[in-house]
């Protein structure tokens, strides 16, 4: 960013840090200024790594980044964090409030702490993590993330899955999957209930394949994907047929 | 000679009339709902229950051709940096790329911008097309996020939150396999060919306070510049305005149950939900209550037909106006240069509305390759933008009647009602009477 078109407080931060890294305190400065300073980031050599500090359960904290940079929230955040990241690597060290990394295009985000509901909804791209549990309707019509749930996810998660891998370390709560389009779905433990048209399916070789690519790149250790159980669609529902209605 | 008592004339039932038996059998011979586009086909208080007072000894006119009646508006002062200036108070409302062919999105942003207005994208996404020829876009931002990504909420000129629509208030959109294209599908991140029901609420929000925090994430990734509208059906319009406003919304969108769609139910489309006149009143009292009234602009839509329509709507505090089954007409929907094929189609012109086959032979709610040929977007948009400056000027001329030098100083004083239904709907007084229906304790 030139020097001439920075306010007063991002010149001090900036004189305070190295080039590559700058340091964002959310109790001195608005969640505006911090979203435009990130969306402000141009392609090639940027202030590379960022951290923001007192997030305090702020809502919509680094969401819309589009540039391949990495951001450490230390502290929880409210609902949508990292909505629509594309390029990011951006980790919450701490809780999430709903809908974190809703509509994610590309990137990654890790949740340290717990998530709470719609993690990773609308999902087109990316890995999102979540290192404890995420609450209900994780992966809730999401389009072609890749979610890693370490610990269990609540009811009615991956409702209208349309594309994408929901791995899930822990147990799943009812109806999972329910109206599934063609996401993939990998559960270890056990499964509360599936939703309508959701089955569970075999584990083929290319399966476990995805599953272990995804465990890698999520950090998991001493799991195995042969330890996964596969769900998808029945795809009884896609064309309407009066004789199903008792499914809805 | 013997005597025959004189036969009685065969009469057919008001309640199951030839249209009700019709769907009885169809019903039987099919076992599932009757599905169409469009918007509710009954007969309800209108437009047409109101009429003018025009000048009189009390109020005095402008001349026509000679003195300036202005017609601008701007949406979106409340809160975004980059208000939309509009030069006619007509908007083109959101259909989708998907029930709509390319060719026909593409004549819409055509025609909309040789008429100083916007037009909006759909539950489909946003299309190279409608971007590339539409000045102003507004760009819906709905349950089923279908094309939703961060660049084309950034290059759009407005945010449509849509909560609901006039013809099907609590439905989700619909898109029958026939219409999936593999340009449609992949879009929409779904197979080819299945049968596409969206979804009826949004995935990541429930009830105004998480509204209240959407709508606050979408203008940080757009960094406060672009206009947020939200649009709801016909159904609480008092207290869903109310909310909206309460939840940020620089503007607020009401579509009353004359609002097409592309596909749902008929039952749905004819029983739920209210009619637009009875949307207007209700919603500009709520904007009233809370001192909001020109400052969230308030935008109508359902119905919308000529210049008197756009006028009356203006009068009873509305804003802007939006069209959708009107604009689709203009381009050359149900023109009965095709009535051959409606007919092999089972239709007429002027009932065809079963949009979602995607047979439409004037190539407009189309995937068709060869029947959307049939529209040419240069030509078509040059219709629709006749159509519009042709509304504008009979709103004009009506306004000018009545003695305003701008649309928008249209009031309901200068309207009364020709229905008791209608007077209470609206709020203005029966014809050759002071009586409001609900007013004053009568």
């Amino acid at each position: 960013m030139p020097a001439n078109t920075m306010s007063k407080a991002e010149r001090d931060q900036s004189h305070a840090h190295s080039q590559a890294s700058r340091v964002f305190d959310l109790s001195q400065h608005s969640l505006r200024e911090l979203n435009e300073a990130l969306h402000k980031l141009t392609p090639g050599p940027n202030e590379t790594a960022w951290e923001v500090l007192n997030p305090k359960g702020s809502h919509s904290v680094a969401v819309g980044v589009d540039q391949p940079v990495s951001i450490d929230v230390r502290g929880s955040v409210g609902y949508y964090c990292a909505g629509m990241n594309d390029g990011a690597a951006i980790t919450v060290h701490g809780s999430a409030g709903p809908g974190v990394g809703e509509n994610m295009m590309s990137g990654s985000i890790v949740i340290k702490g717990d998530a709470s509901q719609y993690a990773g909804a609308t999902g087109r791209g990316g890995l999102l993590v979540i290192e404890g549990n995420a609450s209900s309707r994780c992966g809730i019509s999401m389009k072609g993330i890749d979610i890693v749930v370490h610990g269990n996810i609540g009811h009615m998660s991956a409702f209208m899955a349309q594309s994408g891998n929901l791995v899930v370390l822990g147990d799943a709560g009812d109806a999972l999957g329910d109206s599934i389009y063609e996401a993939r779905l990998f559960v270890r433990g056990k499964v509360e209930s599936l939703g309508a048209d959701c089955i569970a399916k075999e584990m083929r070789p290319e399966h476990l394949e995805l599953v272990q690519g995804l465990l890698d790149k999520a950090g998991v250790i001493g799991v195995k994907a042969s330890e996964f159980k596969r769900y998808g669609s029945a795809r009884k529902l896609y064309n309407f047929n009066i004789d199903n209605a008792d499914a809805y | 000679m013997t005597y025959r008592n004189p036969p009685t004339t065969p009469r057919k039932s008001a309640t199951f009339d030839d249209y009700t038996l019709s769907e009885i059998r169809r019903a039987a011979a099919t076992g599932i709902y009757d599905i169409r586009g469009a918007g509710a086909k009954r007969k309800l208080p209108h437009f047409d229950d109101l009429l003018f007072l025009g000048a009189s000894i009390s109020r005095y006119p402008l001349e026509g051709y000679r003195e300036r009646c202005d017609t601008s508006v701007v949406l979106g002062s409340r809160h975004a940096r980059k208000p939309i200036e509009l030069k006619i108070p007509i908007t083109i409302a959101g259909m989708s790329f998907g029930s709509l062919s390319g060719p026909a999105k593409e004549a819409l942003g055509r025609g909309a911008t040789l008429s100083g207005t916007s037009t909006t994208t759909g539950d489909g996404g946003m299309t190279e097309e409608e971007r590339g020829h539409s000045k102003q876009l507004v760009y819906q931002y709905l349950p089923s996020r279908y094309g939703m990504n961060p660049r084309d909420l950034r290059r759009a000129d407005a945010i449509e939150v849509v909560v609901g629509q006039g013809a099907k208030p609590g439905g989700g959109g619909m898109l029958l396999g026939q219409k999936i294209s593999d340009r449609v599908a992949e879009m929409r991140t779904l197979p080819k060919g299945i049968d596409q029901r969206s979804a009826s609420r949004h995935p990541d929000w429930t009830g105004p306070d998480d509204l209240e925090i959407k709508i606050l994430e979408l203008r940080e990734i757009t960094d406060w510049e672009k206009p947020i509208y939200v649009k709801v059906g016909g159904a609480r319009p008092y207290y869903d305005t109310a909310l909206a406003v309460k939840a940020g919304a620089d503007v607020v969108v009401v579509d009353g149950m004359q609002g097409g769609t592309a596909a749902t139910q008929e039952v749905f489309i004819e029983n739920v939900g209210q009619p637009t006149l009875a949307c207007i009143r209700p919603a500009v009292q709520a904007l009233q209550d809370l001192g909001m009234h020109r400052k969230v602009q308030l935008i109508v839509s359902g119905g919308i037909r000529n210049g008197a329509d756009v006028a009356k709507a203006l009068a009873l505090g509305v804003d802007a106006v939006s069209i959708g089954t009107a604009a689709l007409v203009a381009l050359g929907d149900n023109d009965p240069r095709w009535e051959a094929e409606y007919n092999a189609l089972g239709s007429t012109a002027g009932a065809y509305d079963d949009w979602h086959e995607g047979r439409d032979p004037a190539g407009i709610t189309t995937q068709d390759p060869e029947l959307m040929k049939r529209v040419d977007p240069i030509a078509a948009g040059r219709r629709l933008a006749n159509y519009l400056k042709v509304m504008t000027l009979e709103a004009q001329t009506i306004a000018r009647a009545c003695g305003k030098n701008s649309l928008h100083n249209l009031e309901p004083e200068d309207l009364v009602a020709l229905t008791i239904e209608s007077a209470a709907m609206a709020g203005v007084p029966l014809a050759g009477t002071s009586w409001i229906p609900g007013k004053n304790g009568f």
